[in-house]
């Protein structure tokens, strides 16, 4: 047991990660944060007080126990922290590098009162780094329950989803519609912030677990989900299908050809390596004056994907200010870093023809905040004969996306307003057995609020199949039922 | 590692039909229940290959099998023609994809096929054969050793019209001229049905356009998903910004916007035509190293590769 410690005699000052000079990462495809080593994590781990209040865990989407891991880091036990983290996140070494920690668990750290927050998503990076690099795996020791569970789209929802219901006793197949799984992760999140390799060790784990993954399987259209439910023997499915079909500015010059959207400029270098051509097939287009509008995470990700591709300038254009920018601050910082020219209070009124069907440069206004409009953020308007041109032979729109159409079209499934599914408060669709969840739910959200909901729906399938967490039942619920002991479910009504 | 390592997509049978076009039946029983007319997929050739959309030609429910026909035009095309053989397999194929085409009852149809387009029209045609229209099939090839499916065609057809641009078979000029003459003689036509290259449907929808006949159209835009993820096959109807992998790929040809269409099929014109190139000269390097094998015939590629931005 460590000694008692205080707020004065813990290292004061967070440890910093090594990253990989702006310059030179500009250039390249490798990892921008180089991850800490053990002592450094070690220094880390000591910082936190392991108070008795935890809020990092109610932080966390999915519940994580945070002290707990870090505890076992102390104790220099990396085998058992990865245990603890995998209690509720198979995906420790995605969400170290992808979650908005400042926003979740290190928002709330006891630490953070005083000085700055215990680093919680640089220690669970650690240690999923060195599971993966140990091949640590789960291998569910639990009894077959005999259940089918069917799940559409291994992005983050779906993983989720998929490995507490295989660590439940259920069979799960996950169906993809690409070639590869992993969703958002894979096609979406370039490898300078989540390598594939990481994505596919996660990707291993499940199979480890016994989740096994259909490729090439368009739901909806190969089979529907109600032949998953009637025909095909599936007792219950999740739907996780991500918002897809992305938002045009609806401007003129919206259809040119240097016009395309973030996820398709990210799904041909990330996904179909676009970036290696021609060793790979897949083409991409390189601009050398790129404008990304929006200020969100795909936008941050879009632009440092044109720089690497070899652009020589990155403009990103945002029709509000810095302070209502959607993106985590350590993602502009790092674009910031690497050469990015934003331009706040800026929106664009017109892409420019250079007579061949392509893109010659944008016209743009001023914008001046106004006020709060029903986001809460203040609403740009705006400024009265302030229009300019930029040059850019390369535009990418990175301004949201909408429900993808498929399952609607497809299915009975109700639909909100926005066609998005509509789900009750437990993730329940429209549909007995049918659950949902992620961005075809919420619309754009993050990869732990995806992960988050999938394993919200996963015990609202267990409830419905009649599987009941007797720990659960005996200590109460936690905010998504996260339980130490599921492999105590058991089978108490056959469906 | 290999997660997601694909399963196999086996080429049961090929047949082809020209130095160019060849037929390709890929085992997928799964798909071959599901897919309905005017549905297309995505195919990938190897793991290294791009995803490419190609139009569904026909499916066979009791063989369990999709069958596709494809143009050698570009490196992935031509690698294919080489590569593709029976007992080999695809890397990817996924589908069926898009809004099937609604054959609905119409009694009298003209279905249109132009070139390559010949042979996706053809189980539309067949479909309203089977729901009891007069089924007037009229099919464009340039010159006569590049027509296929003729009698195939035929079979479903209660008139039959084969345009050659060159007269070589059938008659002299477009399908345009064939539905010219189509029109001329059946006043009661209530639909046409067109799938061909963009120039050729934006010509059929420009023939109808005067006698205000309902004209559907199968668009072929660049994609990379096909699910409607990307953006990348976005096309102008009526003013309406639509994807054609989740909207259509059907679209009533009175209001696309056959010039952007176009404009928009252009836009990798460049990293295509240095990906062709570049791949034409491996295959004669290794031709010239491997002095057994035949000489592999290449196009004349007009854009020299050192213009070329890719790599």
């Amino acid at each position: 047991m460590a000694k008692k410690k205080t707020i004065r005699t813990i290292p004061q000052e967070r440890t910093p990660m090594r990253e990989q000079d702006a310059r030179a990462r500009a250039k390249n495809f490798a990892e921008v944060a180089c991850g800490y080593s053990l002592e450094e994590a070690l220094r880390e781990a000591e910082r936190c007080l392991l108070c008795p209040d935890e809020p990092c865990i109610k932080g966390c989407p999915v519940n994580i126990d945070i002290p707990g891991f870090i505890r076992k880091i102390g104790e220099k036990d990396l085998r058992g922290a990865y245990d603890v983290i995998a209690e509720t996140n198979l995906l420790a070494a995605v969400c170290g590098r992808v979650c908005p920690q400042e926003t979740q668990c290190e928002k709330v750290c006891t630490v953070g009162e005083s000085l700055e927050p215990v680093a919680i998503g640089r220690l669970e990076r650690f240690v999923g780094d060195a599971a993966i690099q140990n091949a640590w795996g789960r291998v569910s020791s639990v009894e077959p329950n005999g259940f089918r569970i069917g799940i559409v789209g291994s992005g983050p929802a779906g993983m989720a989803c998929a490995a507490d219901m295989a660590k439940a006793g259920c069979e799960v197949t996950v169906f993809e519609a690409f070639h590869q799984p992993g969703g958002v992760l894979k096609y979406g999140i370039p490898d300078f912030r989540l390598p594939n390799e990481v994505v596919d060790a996660e990707i291993e784990n499940l199979r480890k677990l016994g989740v096994t993954f259909e490729c090439n399987t368009l739901v909806g259209r190969l089979f529907t989900i109600e032949q998953m439910i009637d025909e095909m023997g599936f007792h219950a499915v999740f739907i996780g299908t991500g918002a897809g079909y992305p938002s045009m500015l609806g401007v003129p010059g919206d259809s040119l050809n240097g016009v395309l959207s973030a996820n398709e400029l990210l799904t041909r270098c990330n996904l179909l390596r676009a970036r290696d051509f021609p060793e790979f097939d897949t083409p991409v287009p390189l601009g050398r004056q790129v404008a990304v509008i929006g200020a969100g995470n795909t936008a941050m990700d879009a632009m440092r994907v044109c720089l690497r591709l070899g652009a020589q300038k990155v403009h990103c254009v945002y029709r509000r200010s810095r302070t209502e920018c959607p993106a985590r601050a350590e993602e502009v910082h790092h674009a910031e870093q690497e050469g990015i020219e934003f331009h706040w209070l800026t929106a664009p009124l017109e892409i420019l023809d250079d007579g061949k069907g392509g893109v010659r440069g944008m016209r743009c206004i001023r914008m001046e905040l106004g006020e709060p409009d029903d986001s809460g953020r203040r609403r740009p308007v705006p400024v009265k004969g302030s229009e300019f041109d930029f040059e850019a032979d390369q535009v990418v729109y990175a301004i949201g996306t909408n429900a993808n159409p498929i399952i609607g079209q497809t299915s009975r499934l109700k639909l909100n307003k926005r066609g998005y599914l509509e789900t009750d408060d437990d993730l329940a669709t429209s549909m007995a057995g049918v659950y949902a969840g992620g961005d075809i739910v919420t619309g754009a959200a993050t990869v732990i609020e995806a992960m988050g909901a999938g394993r919200k729906a996963a015990r609202s399938m267990k409830a419905y199949l009649g599987m009941r967490d007797a720990q659960q039942a005996a200590t109460g619920a936690t905010l998504f039922g996260i339980d130490l002991r599921e492999r105590n479910f058991a089978r108490i009504r056959v469906a | 590692m290999q997660p997601g390592q694909p399963s196999r997509f086996e080429i049961v049978s090929r047949q082809d039909f020209s130095d160019a076009t060849y037929l390709l039946e890929v085992r997928h029983p799964m798909m071959a229940r599901a897919a309905r007319p005017g549905q297309f997929v995505i195919v990938m050739s190897h793991e290294h290959g791009e995803r490419i959309p190609l139009t569904i030609a026909d499916f066979d429910r009791s063989r369990g099998t999709i069958t596709l026909v494809i143009q050698a035009v570009g490196k992935t095309t031509r690698q294919m023609q080489q590569t593709c053989k029976a007992g080999t397999a695809l890397y990817a194929m996924v589908g069926p994809m898009g809004i099937p085409s609604p054959i609905g009852r119409a009694k009298k149809v003209v279905c249109v096929g132009g070139g390559l387009g010949v042979a996706p029209m053809f189980p539309q045609a067949r479909g309203f054969k089977e729901n009891g229209a007069y089924v007037i099939g009229i099919v464009g090839f340039r010159t006569r050793s590049l027509v296929f499916w003729e009698d195939k065609f035929r079979s479903c057809c209660d008139e039959f019209i084969l345009c050659t641009d060159d007269g070589s078979a059938g008659i002299k000029g477009l399908v345009t001229e064939g539905i010219r003459r189509a029109i001329a003689k059946h006043p009661d036509i209530e639909e046409v049905v067109a799938i061909g290259p963009p120039v050729m449907m934006k010509g059929c929808a420009e023939a109808t356009r005067a006698h205000k006949i309902k004209t559907v159209v199968s668009l072929n835009p660049i994609m990379v998903d096909g699910t409607g993820m990307c953006g990348g096959c976005r096309v102008k109807i009526g003013g309406e910004v639509k994807f054609a992998c989740v909207d259509g790929p059907d679209f009533d040809g009175h209001k696309v916007d056959f010039d952007d269409l176009m404009s928009r099929l252009r836009r990798y014109a460049q990293e295509e035509r240095a990906a062709a190139q570049r791949w034409s000269e491996n295959c004669r390097m290794k031709d010239l190293a491997d002095a057994v094998g035949p000489a592999v015939e290449l196009l004349e590629l007009p854009d020299p590769f050192e213009d070329v931005k890719g790599g």
